[in-house]
């Protein structure tokens, strides 16, 4: 039983890190332009593909594939805002979900017609670390630690360098911020970019873990809801305690119910809190 | 009542029945299948409507009354041995009943929070089917074959079914209709417009939310019963199928949300323009990026929808285009 | 500015839509040259089916429906008008060309068009009137998607005309259209699909290739007993799907019987890739773990297990197993069990057909599987066999009944007892299961490693059909 719990804690642990990383690009967006990214699953998946089709056809590691889908993920969000989000940014809340749900359907439907709905498998297997009875693949550790890698380089980013000062002053008054000369659109659109980097960032490290479909992305975001709401939306700090609190209760659940209650416990808890305090366990912004 | 007497309801209506009748006497099952599946269609729009075009309630998860109400009546059906008729309407009532009890909690929220709130029951109430026992689990229920001989057999029990959706979705567009034209409805625009002004003007907000959410819900309990009988079984992940829910929300914005008119020929286009593409080789696969496409555009340039659009040019064809 | 792009939108949407309407004009006509061919049909070519119309009321909706697919297939296949002495018969079915079937559902799809073309390649099958019937497939994608079938089958139906169907993959999907067939009174051959629950619904057209799920891992917990006889505990994850239930609740059933304690009953939801939770769940010293679901999960769960390095003397799994594709998870793969409705090596033969008094049917064993690698180039799995097996079943009804008609193909089909190089075939004719196969048996493949290094996979039970010798797996 206790080996049992020690599993599965640090299983849901090292993975709730990755769940965090997911849920903080669709934090960044909401804290900087109160838009909710419907399209934020797509974007996981382009993560996904990308590193497999880099690792199948070119043969490149795919922890080294990070930033060459880091990079992909930042032109896809920009181009995301510029063609459907800029238009309905400061339109009525209804506007800007449908738009970018509208943009999930049409990354979805191109991937659909491109690549199918077949399972695909990157075949990177780098074995399992046994220390005593606990059994931890070196993956899902690896997939960890280039989590908090890319938490650690976003909060440098956020808070020594200039535009990431800027982007923090346009999530706190965009007004002012225009005021005081900041660009606010191209801003905006490099935030979105940022939130779509760490979607793709978080598909790739997914990847390396479990096998996935063209519509895998599809849980995650939903996942990235939940700890959105839990962590408080706006709030990527919170989004990593909220992902990192996931992992733990995945992780825990299933010692005590049949693990298919999960998802019931999950969603439950969701709109529980988005009822009860919907400002999130940290505090929204 | 003055609603009655306008033009806009009666022209809809008799469109609607005289397709039907067209259908009965064509008595093509190809033609039966497509209508049932438009029909069923304008009636999850125009009842979605009820709750979004006149309240402004964003609800992604609206399936989730299809979904329950129709696993309710299924069950009836199946398990209980009830009639079909009992059992659809019993599936509605509950699906209602389910939305004013949500509704305490969840109607509380505004905007995008609402919105995300609905995604979530949507996947509670799957999650949780799909490990209750009594409705099967997640290999969900089904019917035994000599059920249908109850209804003369499986011919006439396909064509019963495609009757009372036919005639559903002819209610729900009238309720539709004499919502917007009554007290109620105004005062539920009222609430679209601005919630506390609104409530300021004495428009009781938390009753009349609930009432619209109910009354939204109520329809697709019925359908979702009828459709789950046609197809002789139901499994947790057909009933609670998010993407259908949005869809839903698609024709609604398509054809122009607000008015009756706009789910109908939203449903319609959005589904014609779905079934063909299913089944043409080339396109196949394409059909749920050209769907986004006309999403995208009619979000960027037309927000109003056709509908929408249409009144605004056209104001001589308001009384018409309701 | 903002009038004319909305202008444009609308005018593009519009255009588009009246293309669509009149796009779909074509099935309307069709249904009206239908209607009209109905009395036409009654007089030439088929004189049984017309001699029957006027005998039954409630069929005569469905068998006119059955002679309307000759006049618009004859004529859309062969030269119009229809010659006396040939048909084109239509098979509909829809199979799994993509998403999480696509591996099994791809084997199928050869198995079924390598019969095709044998079987028009020896002109057809004669029928007692003396016509001609060749064979042609209209099929769709499903996608692995429920609905779909649904839709798909409305349609190959009602649009394309199909006589008669094949079930698609999986008890799932299977489950689903075969609702449709018995709605509208067309024979369906179910393959790929095991499990039971469909045959107990009152349905009195659908038929079963495969040995039904509940045969399906019984036989591993005899290996275990066999292997390691002092083996108490058996844990069992599996796919909440249909056909896995009912596999893993006969299983269970069963080695409670025959005294194992079963530890861990624990089902995982479709689409799962994360199997940590259900593997962490499996007690230490647990002696076998079982179960599994379709290709893609199992196959995952194997190599997860192999990654976490779980211990036990004997790995079963369904599906995944005796497919070839199963050794590219590499080393996860050796030593694991599979139960199998057909292999390579199997022994069936005229012979043994004779033996028991059966009558046998189709090519040998040796037969298919060189036709099979010839054409594809690759060993065929059950999968595929099991496809080649449900149209040859079909054949080999409508050869004994010399028609293509429904009522008399499905009395050949009651009575059917046969062995083909697929096994024995024969149906539960009973009220309550009616279809259930009967007289199908399973074999259980392990996997080996050979000389060169490379994992082949070996019957090793029933001892009676075996080439090889079980073992316990290896500690990892």
């Amino acid at each position: 039983m206790v080996h049992q719990l020690i599993n599965s804690l640090t299983d849901g642990f090292l993975l709730g890190f990755v769940y965090g990383l997911a849920a903080m690009g669709l934090s960044l967006i909401w804290g900087v332009m109160s838009v909710i990214n419907l399209a934020h699953g797509p974007v996981i998946t382009v993560g996904m593909l990308a590193t497999y089709l880099l690792f199948v056809h070119v043969g490149l590691n795919p922890y080294l594939a990070i930033v060459v889908v880091a990079g992909i993920g930042l032109v896809l969000g920009l181009i995301i805002y510029i063609t459907a989000v800029h238009r309905v940014i400061s339109a009525p809340h209804l506007s800007s979900l449908l738009a970018t749900f509208a943009v999930n359907m049409i990354i979805l439907g191109i991937f659909n017609a491109v690549f199918g709905g077949d399972q695909n498998n990157i075949d990177f297997s780098l074995g399992s670390l046994s220390i005593g009875f606990l059994n931890v693949t070196y993956s899902r550790l690896l997939a960890a630690v280039g989590a908090v890698a890319v938490t650690v380089f976003l909060y440098l980013y956020l808070y020594f360098t200039r535009t990431g000062k800027s982007i923090r002053a346009v999530a706190n008054n965009r007004e002012a911020a225009e005021l005081m000369g900041i660009p606010s659109t191209r801003v905006l659109a490099l935030s979105f970019g940022l939130g779509s980097l760490l979607a793709a960032v978080a598909g790739s490290l997914i990847s390396t873990i479990f096998p996935f479909t063209i519509f895998s992305g599809g849980p995650y975001e939903l996942k990235s809801f939940v700890i959105c709401v839990l962590g408080g939306l706006g709030n990527p700090l919170g989004a990593l305690l909220g992902g990192l609190i996931l992992g733990l209760m995945e992780g825990l659940i299933p010692i005590w119910m049949p693990t298919s209650w999960v998802p019931v416990v999950e969603f439950g808890l969701f709109v529980f809190v988005l009822v009860v305090r919907p400002t999130g366990l940290l505090g929204a912004k | 009542m003055r609603a009655l007497k306008q033009p806009g309801l009666w022209l809809y209506v008799a469109a609607l029945v005289v397709w039907g009748l067209v259908v009965w006497f064509l008595d093509d099952p190809t033609l039966r299948e497509t209508s049932f599946t438009l029909l069923m269609y304008v009636g999850l729009a125009s009842s979605l409507n009820i709750l979004l075009g006149y309240t402004g309630y964003v609800s992604f998860g609206h399936i989730v009354f299809f979904g329950l109400g129709g696993y309710m009546g299924f069950y009836l059906v199946s398990v209980q041995e009830w009639s079909l008729y009992p059992a659809a309407l019993v599936g509605g009532v509950f699906g209602a009943l389910v939305a004013a009890l949500l509704g305490l909690a969840v109607l509380r929220l505004r905007g995008a929070y609402f919105a995300l709130a609905t995604i979530g029951v949507n996947e509670a109430a799957r999650a949780f089917v799909n490990n209750f026992r009594p409705f099967g689990g997640a290999t969900g229920l089904s019917l035994d074959y000599s059920v249908y001989g109850l209804y003369g057999g499986s011919m006439k029990a396909l064509w019963l079914a495609f009757g009372l959706v036919w005639l559903i979705a002819i209610a729900t567009v009238v309720t539709s209709y004499l919502v917007k034209q009554s007290r109620f409805g105004l005062g539920l625009m009222a609430i679209r417009e601005d919630e506390d002004a609104a409530m300021v003007m004495g428009v009781k907000a938390p009753r009349a939310k609930t009432w619209a959410f109910a009354l939204s819900a109520f329809f697709p309990g019925i359908i979702g019963t009828i459709y789950f009988f046609k197809n002789g079984n139901v499994e947790p992940h057909d009933a609670f199928r998010l993407h259908m829910s949005i869809e839903t929300l698609v024709m609604i914005m398509l054809g122009g949300q607000g008015t009756v008119l706009g789910p109908i020929l939203g449903a319609l286009s959005y589904e014609r323009l779905r079934g063909y593409l299913l089944v043409s080789p080339l396109f196949k696969s394409l059909h749920l990026a050209l769907s986004g496409v006309a999403l995208l555009l009619i979000i960027l340039f037309v927000p109003a929808g056709v509908v929408g659009w249409l009144r605004q040019r056209f104001p001589k064809l308001r009384g018409i285009l309701e | 500015m903002r009038n004319w792009k909305g202008k444009i939108v609308l005018i593009l949407l519009a255009a588009g839509l009246v293309l669509l309407g009149c796009g779909q004009e074509a099935p309307k006509p069709q249904a009206k040259k239908a209607s009209e061919a109905k009395p036409e049909a009654a007089k030439p070519a088929a004189e049984k089916p017309a001699a029957e119309k006027p005998a039954a009321e409630k069929p005569a909706a469905e068998k006119p429906a059955a002679e309307k697919p000759k006049d618009p297939a004859a004529e859309a296949k062969s030269d119009p008008p229809a010659k006396a002495g040939e048909k084109t018969v239509i098979i509909g079915f829809t199979s799994s060309k993509s998403g999480k079937f696509k591996t099994e559902g791809g084997r199928q799809i050869n198995g079924l068009n390598l019969w095709m073309e044998q079987v028009n390649a020896k002109g057809g099958v004669k029928l007692a009137d003396g016509t001609m019937v060749k064979f042609a497939f209209k099929d769709y994608d499903d996608e692995s998607n429920k609905d779909r079938v649904q839709e798909l089958y409305t349609r190959l139906i009602n649009n394309d005309k199909a006589d008669f169907l094949i079930s698609p993959y999986s008890s799932g999907l299977a489950d689903a259209s075969a609702v449709i067939a018995q709605q509208y009174n067309k024979i369906m051959i179910t393959t790929g699909a095991a499990s039971d629950s469909t045959y107990k619904k009152g349905y009195t057209l659908i038929y079963q290739a495969y040995t039904p799920a509940s045969r399906y891992l019984t036989g591993a917990v005899d290996m275990l007993a066999k292997l390691s006889p002092k083996s108490k505990k058996i844990a069992i994850i599996y796919e909440k799907a249909k056909f896995s239930q009912d596999v893993v609740n006969a299983l269970k059933a069963y080695a409670t019987s025959k005294g194992f304690k079963v530890v861990l009953f624990d089902g995982y939801d479709k689409d799962t890739t994360d199997f940590a939770a259900f593997i962490n769940k499996i007690p230490p010293k647990t002696d076998a773990v079982m179960g599994g679901g379709h290709f893609a999960d199992t196959s995952t769960l194997t190599k997860q297990l192999y990654e976490k390095k779980v211990n036990a003397k004997l790995f079963a799994f369904l599906v995944a197993p005796p497919e070839p594709k199963f050794a590219e998870i590499g080393a996860a793969c050796f030593a694991v069990v599979g139960p199998s409705q057909w292999e390579p090596a199997a022994k069936y033969s005229e012979e043994a057909a004779k033996a028991a008094g059966m009558t046998w049917f189709g090519p040998s064993v040796q037969e298919f599987d060189d036709s099979y690698k010839k054409k594809y180039g690759e060993d065929p799995s059950y999968h595929s066999a099991g496809g080649y097996a449900a149209a040859l079943i079909l054949q080999a009804a409508i050869e004994k009944a010399g028609s293509i008609d429904t009522d008399k193909v499905k009395k050949a089909l009651d009575d059917m007892n046969m062995m083909t190089f697929f096994g024995v075939t024969k149906f539960d004719t009973g009220k309550d299961n009616h279809g259930l196969q009967a007289g199908h048996d399973m074999v259980y493949i392990q996997w080996f490693k050979d000389p060169k290094g490379e994992f082949v996979k070996k019957i090793v039970w029933p001892v009676a059909a075996a080439s090889a010798k079980p073992f316990v797996c290896p500690a990892r």
